[in-house]
């Protein structure tokens, strides 16, 4: 586990979820991404703006099946901490204590879930409420040191599996994408042509940091992964020139 | 000390709630002259404190509020996006790594270090949570308190000048930004990260141990 090197097979992946136009596809995503980073299992489930629950990922059938069955909505610690919540939980930190949720670990793991997770809630438009979850069974040293190299990774994942869903949503008005503001294509054009931030900073007379959360709005508008993947992006299509 | 609650669980700490809400009335309404709306019992509250964000806040041993901030994700509804966008080059600012922070208050008379312990809550937060960049709305006089306190935004742009300037500016985190709040606050970063562990859980559950 964490060997994840973010090579072309994890952008292929990642460039799959710009176009996901089935939940199948969803789901072979999570498949992809979770060989990819060596984990047990990747899930994403979300409830649309209607209440109905979709979900896709690798958890074993036999353990959905289980935990519909016994209404472990209810007790699932996972569930509690982050319903109405934006903040991602790292599994150590929620209260696995008490009988209920003691037999509800112990069933999970006998359905070969690990005890590690790392969840991201997302709160999307009218409603819509996301959870993207990492689970891995390893030391908690192994884990930290997973978590602390990917959590930021995992984060923009987490909503680019939100973006991708809201796409599937029935009857949904499709919306256009954020356009970038001119500054945010001045940031990007001038990287694109070879500058490096500090350049770039000072050729458009803001502070590096300023420059670092334009290009980071731009970069979250584009579902890019990163600045080269950004600049890459708004090249192919179209909207910056060099 | 310091409470991190979400605006769902503010009903159970209900003198904490309350009070912060008055001294935002006290602050936004009265010092300040802001054009906010106040309720009947005196509240100050915003359309943003319906979208149940995240307040850090300054508990006396009173129970009581003696500063408090605001915080929500900026892939929601924001005040820098629906109201400032002239001040940030017209760059929509939008990030699951970048929250915003607003309605940064001080209680009337509250000790000079509440500031900065809040400033240091903020770094928890970026911490804990891989938050980058918080980006926020704020005022001249927030501008002295910012610099006293050792924990001067990085200004994206502003209108106005004296008593009357209004700016946009963005934190992020550095040890030494964090080492210069916490002797500010006179609060070694480990209680700060004792208060985080409060809120959100300690960083291993024994109890899981065993499972």
């Amino acid at each position: 586990m964490g060997q994840f090197i973010r090579g072309a097979s994890a952008e292929n992946a990642l460039a799959r979820l710009e176009s996901v136009e089935t939940l199948a596809d969803l789901q072979s995503i999570t498949e992809a991404l979770r060989d990819q980073y060596g984990v047990d299992h990747m899930v994403y489930h979300w409830v649309n703006s209607d209440g109905e629950q979709f979900g896709c990922g690798t958890y074993p059938q036999a353990w959905v099946t289980r935990y519909l069955d016994q209404g472990y909505l209810r007790i699932d610690p996972v569930i509690k901490g982050c319903y109405q919540r934006f903040h991602p939980v790292d599994w150590k930190r929620l209260d696995w204590s008490g009988k209920a949720v003691r037999m509800f670990l112990q069933d999970a793991r006998a359905h070969g879930l690990g005890h590690q997770g790392y969840s991201v809630p997302i709160r999307g438009p009218n409603g819509q409420f996301a959870l993207f979850t990492v689970n891995h069974s390893c030391t908690d040293a192994e884990w930290e040191t997973f978590s602390q190299m990917h959590r930021r990774d995992l984060i923009m994942l987490a909503h680019d599996f939100n973006h991708a869903a809201l796409r599937l949503e029935p009857g949904r008005t499709p919306r256009e994408a954020t356009p970038l503001s001119p500054r945010e294509l001045e940031a990007l054009t001038l990287l694109a042509l070879g500058y490096n931030r500090a350049q770039a900073a000072n050729a458009l007379s803001i502070s590096e940091h300023t420059l670092r959360v334009y290009i980071e709005s731009a970069r979250h508008k584009l579902g890019a992964q990163n600045t080269t993947h950004a600049v890459a992006r708004a090249m192919q299509r179209g909207i910056i020139v060099v | 000390m310091i409470r991190f609650i979400y605006g769902d669980a503010l009903a159970d700490a209900p003198r904490l709630a309350d009070s912060m809400f008055r001294d935002r009335a006290a602050q936004f309404r009265d010092r300040m002259g802001w054009d906010v709306t106040v309720d009947a019992q005196g509240r100050e509250r915003d359309a943003y404190d319906d979208l149940n964000p995240l307040y850090v806040i300054w508990e006396g041993a009173d129970g009581r509020h003696g500063g408090s901030m605001r915080f929500l994700p900026t892939l929601g509804p924001t005040m820098v996006n629906d109201h400032f966008g002239h001040l940030t080059g017209g760059v929509r600012i939008e990030s699951p790594l970048i929250w915003e922070c607003t309605r940064f208050c001080l209680a009337p008379g509250a000790e000079p270090r509440v500031a900065a312990a809040l400033m240091l809550a903020g770094g928890e937060i970026m911490r804990g949570f891989a938050i980058e960049h918080f980006v926020g709305v704020f005022d001249a006089r927030m501008v002295r308190i910012y610099g006293r306190i050792g924990a001067s935004p990085e200004v994206l742009g502003s209108v106005g000048q004296g008593r009357s300037l209004v700016a946009v500016g963005l934190w992020s985190f550095s040890a030494a930004a964090q080492a210069r709040v916490a002797a500010q606050a006179g609060i070694a970063p480990a209680r700060s990260r004792a208060w985080f562990e409060a809120a959100f859980g300690p960083e291993a559950a024994p109890a899981r141990a065993v499972a």
